[in-house]
């Protein structure tokens, strides 16, 4: 699949969060996607982000925008090395936190995008890679 | 290389090599003489030059992150950083490190004056060395620039929450920014507080500045509306755009608890009529 471009931005503080909705953001109006599909993808790197950085331990997100025929799209991965997710089917589920959220980021991160998928291994790290097509 | 020589050179001409290295940074292009004091500049270049002798001394002229070059960092990070604040440029910051290579040159080949093989062996060390710390102040530079870049960019998202009174037991609170950070809970917290302050029994947090509701601004609203409830006061929030309350169903967050309304008018009809009053026009009464 083409990579027209792509970008990468390290996650080390709650700020960096808020740059990465910004990219994903602009990515995806550059890639003409509605305003609801813009506020989806956004919305998922949010959790994801953010998740990457209080249970990650923070890391880094790579940005790639993708051009499928005339299909345009924005692949966002999130990538740390921290102490992985033992458990991903239950990690997935609504409602599952480790910590004080409400369990609903990771779920609900794949249910916000076209694809989803994650790579997990314990005291190794955690690889999440979603994909919003126009 | 024996580099005693070069810590000898230093100790020996340590008043005049100052003299002529503030000269230097005096005399070179681009200094800036209407931000910096000589008096200011001298007593920074005496520092740095007892730190230098001092690294000098521990024989080490290529390693500069090693321990005994952590002094001479420590100054040079300092006065970067100062000088970043005061507005010196980049290049005019470096001079200060660089603009050492002219005297220390001349006292190495005093020192080497029957030997020029070895002065040219000792200052090509020597440039080296300052070329490297020369570097070190513009990376520190650089990176106290995109320090400062960074806190702008926070000062601007900052929460700004302000209570309005609407009507009689009725506030509304706009809230602008993002609400994911952490000082989201202080500023949550002192909200409540002045619902409670203006024994408002209505309080309408409208969020159509609020650019992402993820779970975690999510969690923070509905923890906001159970205390006010705790308190006495009901919330109505409203501002929920329609891509944001799509959002909100796929992220399965669960809002039917709270009263929520697409506008602030509507928020405020609602509220009215809860305290019993009606808007009407006025060619209907
Ligand atoms: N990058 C990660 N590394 C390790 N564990 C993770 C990672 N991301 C998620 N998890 C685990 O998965 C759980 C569920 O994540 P999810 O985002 O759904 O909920 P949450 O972050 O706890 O709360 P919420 O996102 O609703 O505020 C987390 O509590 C955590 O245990
Ligand atoms: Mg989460």
């Amino acid at each position: 699949m083409p990579v027209i471009n792509s970008e990468v931005l390290p996650v080390r503080r709650e700020g960096d969060i808020v740059s990465v909705r910004q990219a994903v953001r602009k990515w995806a109006v550059e890639i003409k996607c509605s305003l609801v599909d813009q506020t989806k993808v956004v919305t998922a790197a949010s959790e994801l982000a953010r998740n990457l950085l209080i249970y990650g331990g923070g890391g880094e997100v790579k940005l790639e925008k993708l051009q499928e025929g005339l299909r345009g799209g924005v692949r966002v991965t999130f990538e740390d090395q921290g102490p992985g997710i033992p458990d991903i089917q239950l990690a997935l589920s609504d409602g599952y936190t480790s910590g004080s959220g409400m369990g609903l980021g990771l779920g609900g991160a794949k249910r916000l995008v076209n694809d989803f998928s994650i790579e997990s291994e314990v005291g190794k790290g955690t690889r999440i890679t979603i994909t919003k097509w126009k | 290389m024996s580099s005693s020589v070069l810590a000898t050179v230093i100790s020996n001409g340590q008043e005049d090599l100052l003299k002529e290295w503030v000269q230097q940074q005096i005399q070179a292009e681009g200094m800036r003489r209407d931000l910096i004091k000589v008096e200011e500049l001298t007593a920074q270049s005496r520092e740095f030059l007892q730190r230098f002798q001092g690294a000098v001394g521990s024989g080490d002229l290529i390693n500069i992150r090693s321990i005994a070059w952590s002094p001479v960092l420590e100054s040079i990070s300092d006065l970067s950083r100062q000088r970043g604040r005061m507005g010196f440029t980049p290049t005019e910051t470096a001079l200060f490190v660089l603009s050492l290579k002219a005297p220390l040159t001349r006292l190495l080949r005093e020192a080497h004056k029957d030997d020029p093989i070895k002065f040219i062996d000792e200052i090509t060390v020597v440039g080296e060395l300052l070329d490297k710390l020369g570097l070190y102040t513009m990376e520190v530079f650089l990176q106290s620039r995109e320090e400062v870049i960074i806190r702008q960019q926070e000062d601007m998202l900052e929460l700004s929450t302000p209570v309005v009174k609407l009507w009689d037991g009725i506030v509304a609170l706009p809230i602008i920014g993002t609400l994911d950070s952490a000082r989201t809970s202080v500023v949550m917290e002192s909200l409540l507080q002045r619902i409670v302050e203006t024994g408002s029994e209505i309080a309408i947090i409208d969020i159509t500045g609020v650019p992402t509701v993820d779970t975690l601004v999510a969690q923070h609203l509905l923890k906001t509306v159970a205390a006010a409830r705790l308190m006495g006061a009901d919330c109505i929030i409203s501002g929920i755009r329609p891509q944001i309350a799509q959002t909100m169903v796929h992220l399965a967050i669960d809002l039917s608890a709270v009263t929520t309304k697409a506008t602030l008018a509507e928020a405020l009809k609602t509220a009215l009529q809860r305290n019993g009053m009606k808007v009407v026009s006025s060619s209907a009464v």
